[in-house]
């Protein structure tokens, strides 16, 4: 793998870190006018989530790491494991729990997805920014209301609980936004 | 078509550029201060490890030579002063190679003057007068002066003119900067950039123009060792909102002590594989021939317009910043 140096470290950059693959958010170039220059760096931890702030002498310079983000079919869980298909090659991948993380409540079988690969393992997995799931339990909601105020939980199919208006109803297929688990809307089969 | 033939600056920064450059001749105009033009290309250069400089080459067949760009107008406008020029300013470009991010472009504008007969502290009279009356629509606060090692002090609990490892160690490994302890090792003017520049700069100057005076010695640059205690320096650093806007010195006079120094960077460079520069003989036999005694200084143009306007970026004050330019 190439090394980058401080002058390359841009936003989205993949460098190892404490021999961990880590993202580079924000670099900024701090050099007293007669003094030593150096690079103050934002940079996650891909394998924690963890976002840490790590100086480094400018000129210094980090090794890349093997990081990409491929758009993987979600097979199936089989109790233990979740597998992952690349459409184009069929080929496969599977990953545990620790890894999926929250994204699972958004996993439904056949969906695409971005697994991000290091060194060619699942190293995290990202689901789609919207998904379209069916409520598989909620209260009978009141017809009439439809402005949306209040709202009740609702599981679906994936089981993640949601927010959602109280005129949704059990077997309807709804829109959310995966970022925040927010109800977007109702989806017309 | 491409669209970056566009200035990253707006029109309005221009005319404000345009203002506080009218503003700065009139304020030197009314003290009776000469303004002064110097050479951006010149056969020697600073020796300072901490810049880096530009190198062209001059051809006049069958003549070949190294040249650089300056990195400040210092010399040059020293070898005024010891011509008997008496006080001087100039408005000019600066450029320092592999600068660049959100405070920084190679090149530069610079606002540098000397007084003829100033010491420090009335250099910083006259610092203070310039910033407030380019402030007047947005006033500032009151302007604070203080010491460097007690400002270092109050931030970090350490002593910045003693240097203790252990105690700067613990310092860096408590306020999670351990990383500081490989890059700046038994370096005290490194350690003393890393823990300013993370831990004190930041807090400087809030909607003020803070003047902290007093560098440790090891920090000296270009400025006189102070009479009274050997431990510090006649440097002043200016800052408002935690940013850098210029550097100060009671000047140093002494050629001697000038070639000493000079021979000292170069051998740091030398050790440091920096690139070769060309100590100033022509500066050193000014000094020789004698400097008044006076005290200068140096302000970043383009960071004042920043403060001046609220710009996030030095990008938003530049016409064209060195990736359009």
């Amino acid at each position: 793998m190439a090394s980058y140096s401080t002058n390359e470290f841009k936003a989205g950059l993949k460098v190892m870190l404490d021999n961990d693959p880590c993202a580079i958010i924000e670099n900024e170039f701090v050099k007293p006018g007669k003094g030593q220059a150096f690079n103050r760096v934002k940079i996650r931890n891909l394998k924690t989530g963890r976002v840490i702030e790590r100086t480094f002498k400018s000129g210094e310079s980090l090794e890349g790491a093997d990081v990409v983000d491929v758009e993987m079919q979600y097979l199936y869980n089989d109790g233990q494991f979740r597998h992952f298909m690349v459409p184009d090659t069929f080929e496969q991948y599977q990953t545990d729990e620790k890894i999926v993380g929250e994204a699972g409540k958004w996993l439904k079988d056949q969906d695409t997805c971005t697994v991000t690969l290091w060194n060619d393992a699942p190293l995290a997995i990202s689901p789609p920014n919207f998904v379209d799931l069916a409520i598989t339990e909620t209260d009978p909601g009141v017809r009439g209301d439809t402005s949306g105020g209040g709202g009740k939980p609702a599981t679906l199919e994936t089981g993640a609980v949601v927010r959602v208006p109280l005129f949704v109803q059990i077997g309807e297929v709804i829109k959310v936004d995966t970022r925040t688990g927010e109800y977007v809307s109702r989806v017309k089969e | 078509m491409l669209l970056d033939w566009r200035p990253t600056c707006a029109i309005e920064l221009m005319r404000l550029r345009a203002q506080m450059l009218s503003e700065i001749r009139q304020f030197f105009a009314e003290r009776s201060v000469l303004e002064v033009e110097t050479p951006l290309l010149s056969h020697s250069i600073g020796t300072d490890p901490q810049l880096a400089f530009f190198t062209t080459e001059y051809c006049l067949s069958p003549l070949r030579q190294t040249l650089f760009l300056q990195t400040s107008p210092e010399f040059a406008m020293k070898r005024l002063l010891a011509a008997g020029s008496g006080s001087i300013y100039q408005i000019g470009k600066a450029f320092r190679n592999g600068e660049s991010g959100r405070f920084h472009n190679p090149e530069f504008t610079m606002l540098e003057w000397y007084r003829v007969g100033f010491t420090l502290p009335q250099l910083m009279d006259e610092i203070a007068e310039l910033i407030a009356g380019l402030f007047s629509g947005q006033p500032l606060q009151e302007t604070q002066r203080v010491s460097y090692q007690e400002i270092f002090g109050s931030f970090t609990g350490l002593d910045p003119l003693v240097f203790s490892y252990q105690d700067y160690c613990a310092f860096a490994r408590e306020f999670q900067l351990s990383e500081a302890v490989a890059i700046c090792g038994h370096d005290h003017a490194v350690w003393l950039d890393f823990i300013f520049s993370h831990k004190v700069q930041p807090h400087l100057g809030d909607n003020a123009l803070c003047m902290v005076y007093g560098y440790p010695a090891c920090q000296s640059s270009l400025a006189r060792i102070n009479e009274q205690c050997s431990l510090i320096t006649d440097r002043v650093e200016l800052f408002i909102n935690g940013i850098e806007l210029g550097n100060g010195y009671y000047e140093l006079v002494d050629a001697d002590e000038q070639s000493k120094r000079f021979n000292k960077e170069l051998v740091i460079r030398q050790q440091q594989k920096l690139a070769v520069s060309v100590k100033d003989k022509r500066l050193v036999s000014a000094l020789e021939s004698g400097l008044p005694e006076c005290s200068g200084v140096a302000i970043g143009l383009d960071r004042l317009l920043m403060l001046l306007s609220g710009s996030e970026s030095i990008e938003d004050v530049l016409s064209f910043p060195i990736h359009r330019a």
